[in-house]
This record gives C-alpha cells, sequence and structure tokens, in this order.
C-alpha cells in the first residue's frame, strides 16, 4: 500500500523531471531537473531493494556527471535562447516518433510476464536480506565472477581520463612561467652591466 | 492498482527512454540537451535492469548496471570534453555548425 503509493511519487517525479529536462529553456535549469530525476530514480532503486546503486547514482551521478553538466553549461558563453531556434518546427515529427516508440514500449511491457523456465536460468541468484546486505552480495559477485569486467571498468575510465585531459589540454604560450634553472644559472656577469654615463645624457 | 509489479517499473523505464529520444527531437542543435537526453536513455536502461534483477532474483541485472553507469560516466566526460574543444575553436555549440569534416 504505501510501497504503491511511494513509487507512483518517485516515478511521477522522475517522469515530469525529465519532461523538465528536454523542455526548460534554460540549460541550467535542465541541469537541475536532471539531477531531480536521478534522485528520484535512486528512490524506485531503494524500492527495488538496489540501496548500493542508489547511492551510487546520487554519488557518481549527481555529484559527478551532472555537476559535470553544470561545469560546461556555465563555462560557455553561448546564447542559450539562440540554439532553442526550430524547438517547434521539429516538435511535431519528434511528437509522432515519440507516441508511437512510447505505444509500441508501452503495449511490450504491458503484457510482460516470466517465461516458466525463466527462473531456472538465473546466473547469481539475490540473497536473503536477512543475511547478506546488498552492498555485501553485489561485492562478492564483482571481486569473484565479474573479477575481470570490473578491471576491464576501471580501464574504461582511466582512458577516458586521458582522453579528455588530451582533448582539452592545451599548452599556452603567452604565460611567463618561472624557470628555476634559467634563474639558478645567471650570473653577475650575464645580468649586470657597468655602463659609463656621460652627465645629464642618459642613456 | 496499488500493487506494484515489474510493468509499472518497465513503463516508468518506457516512458523515460522516450523522452530521451524526444530531447534530441526537440534540441537538434543543442550538444548539451543532446547529452543529457542520453543520460535519461541511459537512465531509462538502468531502471529496466534493476526491476528484471528484483523481480527474477537475479543480481547480475544490478552488476550490469554499474557497468552502465561507468561507461555513462565516461560518454559524459569525454562527450563534454569535445563540446569544449569544439567551443574553444568555433565559438559555437550549434550542432549544424559541426560540418568540417563535410560528413
Amino acid at each position: 500500500m504505501t510501497e504503491g503509493l511511494v513509487f507512483y511519487l518517485f516515478a511521477a517525479i522522475t517522469v515530469a523531471s525529465g519532461v523538465m529536462v528536454i523542455a526548460s529553456r534554460n540549460p541550467v535549469h535542465s541541469v537541475l531537473f536532471l539531477i531531480l530525476a536521478f534522485f528520484n530514480a535512486a528512490g524506485l532503486f531503494l524500492l527495488l531493494g538496489a540501496e548500493f546503486l542508489a547511492m551510487v547514482l546520487v554519488v557518481v551521478y549527481v555529484g559527478a556527471v551532472a555537476v559535470l553538466f553544470m561545469f560546461v553549461v556555465m563555462l560557455l558563453d553561448i546564447n542559450y535562447l539562440r540554439l532553442r531556434e526550430g524547438f517547434l518546427q521539429y516538435l511535431p515529427t519528434g511528437a509522432v516518433i515519440g507516441l508511437i516508440l512510447l505505444a509500441e514500449l508501452v503495449m511490450l511491457v504491458g503484457s510482460w510476464s516470466f517465461a516458466p523456465s525463466a527462473p531456472l536460468s538465473v546466473g547469481s541468484r539475490t540473497p536473503d536480506i536477512g543475511v547478506v546486505t546488498n552492498t555485501d552480495a553485489l561485492g562478492r559477485l564483482i571481486y569473484t565472477d565479474y573479477a575481470y569486467l570490473f578491471q576491464v571498468a576501471g580501464l574504461i575510465l582511466l582512458v577516458a581520463m586521458i582522453g579528455t585531459i588530451m582533448l582539452t589540454h592545451r599548452t599556452r604560450t603567452d604565460l611567463r612561467r618561472q624557470n628555476i634553472a634559467r634563474q639558478n644559472a645567471r650570473t653577475k656577469e650575464s645580468s649586470v652591466e657597468v655602463r659609463k654615463v656621460a652627465s645629464g645624457g642618459g642613456i | 492498482m496499488l500493487q506494484i509489479g515489474l510493468a509499472h517499473y518497465l513503463t516508468v523505464g518506457a516512458v523515460l527512454f522516450t523522452l530521451g529520444i524526444f530531447g534530441i527531437f526537440l534540441n537538434r542543435k543543442n550538444v548539451i540537451i543532446i547529452l543529457m537526453s542520453v543520460e535519461l536513455m541511459l537512465l531509462a536502461v538502468n531502471i529496466n535492469f534493476v526491476a528484471f534483477s528484483h523481480f527474477l532474483g537475479d543480481l547480475t541485472g544490478q552488476i550490469f548496471t554499474m557497468f552502465v553507469l561507468t561507461v555513462a560516466a565516461a560518454e559524459a566526460a569525454i562527450g563534454l570534453s569535445i563540446v569544449m574543444v569544439f567551443f574553444r575553436n568555433r565559438g559555437t555549440i550549434e550542432v549544424e555548425d559541426v560540418n568540417r569534416m563535410k560528413g
């Protein structure tokens, strides 16, 4: 009963903020609604008993990805209103395609039921929540059966990090950085010059 | 009505996925909103994975969700850095201006 109400609350806010992400005029508002959508999706995950993923969604998505989006939106000096030209032009096509897709998907999932043999193909059964917590169970799986895939996930992140740094890094030539070796190599002869100046003449 | 089953979660996932596609159609010019729409679609996929994982009693779905999250984070980072570089070079992020390679 309560679970049903909470589900409808989370689902409604998730979908509504999803609408606002794509419909709001200001990209900053879009990012904020994206954060709201992620928070409520985390609530849905909690309802499904996936506590660890819910926390990962909040920490990684809200804390890192959404903030990254926010940084980029605010860093770029762009007239975002100009980018919205053609918004209404594409609305009918988008609406038709979206509605068709939605109808098909809902028809598909509305009549969904597991095959009788589906529980036989379960790869790693969820342990009883009273015995092993969700995080514990995920950890036991990920460091045994999925250890290699876990390493590959780490490598993906490493490659993404290197790629991001490579893409955005630039060596600036207009800076005057301190060169300690050159400073230390200076001698009195190379830097001080004694000149005989005619009095009243200047240099 | 208040008995929540798999179909409810799958419907939420379907709606979110459709919103993602719709967002790509609506904001044809703004790369950042397109990236956000892709994030919405990945979120929908994750909801589907976790729902199946819950109702089938199989933890593999949640593991897969973690990998999807990893790839999505990497994709967001790379995509946004490409947007940054593009903006630095061209002073715009309109998709229609991405035509230097004449593709």
